[in-house]
């Protein structure tokens, strides 16, 4: 008689479905990732302006550190990651009144997010560079 | 079936505390566009944090901010960390972590 309890080796299925998030999902996770990126960076924006408001040559010193372009990188990243936050923190809020709510609406709102975003940190990273 | 509802009861109070202090700090943003100083220099910085309305709004961004992050890394931590020890200590730095930058914000705000 066959072992019935016995493991049988089966194979693995990786789920790889998220890869393939439509726009509102990945407005969503990117919500997510901004918002922990916002938590990192949460002490570096204090130490600027810690030093920015500490005295003459420390404000001195706060732009030349932002001057370096790995500090221009990160700015840029950050900038990013406060906008699509809070572009998508601002849809959020709108579908909690339920306007947008449909399907449709909730799509190119979603989208709209992404453009809104992105532009915005495009046009201010050119700015900055 | 009368089914009696069970949880920690927070679920409501944090709904509405985290998209209080979103408006909050989208008050902030549009606020701070409006006032900040062009052109930018070390004294009319200075000079806007040393105003007193500035000092408080700036305040209520950091409360807001702390409280707001709080919510939501707990959220991440209850996600993906499941390993109850190990949720604890991550939830409990974050904490620390988040008081302690409140701290810093308020002596930098009072010492200007």
């Amino acid at each position: 008689m066959p072992d019935l309890t016995a493991k049988k080796k089966r194979p693995l299925w990786y789920n790889l479905s998220p890869l393939n998030l439509p726009v509102p999902g990945l407005v969503s996770i990117f919500h997510r990732i901004s918002g922990v990126l916002l938590f990192l960076g949460l002490v570096a924006f204090l130490y600027l302006l810690d030093l920015s408001l500490a005295s003459q040559s420390g404000y001195a010193q706060a732009g030349e550190v932002l001057r370096t372009p790995i500090a221009k990188l990160l700015v840029i990243a950050s900038i990013w990651a406060l906008l699509h936050h809070m572009c998508a923190g601002i849809r959020h809020l709108f579908l909690d009144i339920d306007v947008g709510t449909s399907l449709h609406a909730a799509r190119r709102s979603a989208f709209a997010v992404f453009v809104v975003s992105l532009a915005l940190t495009v046009s201010i990273g050119v700015r900055l560079w | 079936m009368n089914r009696i509802i069970v949880g920690a009861h927070y679920g409501l109070r944090d709904w509405l505390a985290q998209r209080v202090t979103a408006l909050v700090m989208i008050a902030y943003t549009v606020m701070f566009l409006v006032v900040w100083p062009r052109p930018m220099s070390y004294a009319s910085w200075k000079a806007l944090f040393a105003q007193d309305w500035m000092r408080f709004a700036t305040l209520l961004l950091v409360v807001s901010a702390l409280l707001h992050a709080w919510i939501g890394m707990r959220n991440v931590w209850m996600d993906y960390v499941h390993h109850t020890g190990m949720r604890l200590t991550l939830e409990i730095a974050t904490i620390l972590w988040l008081v302690g930058c409140g701290g810093w914000a308020l002596q930098i705000l009072w010492r200007v």
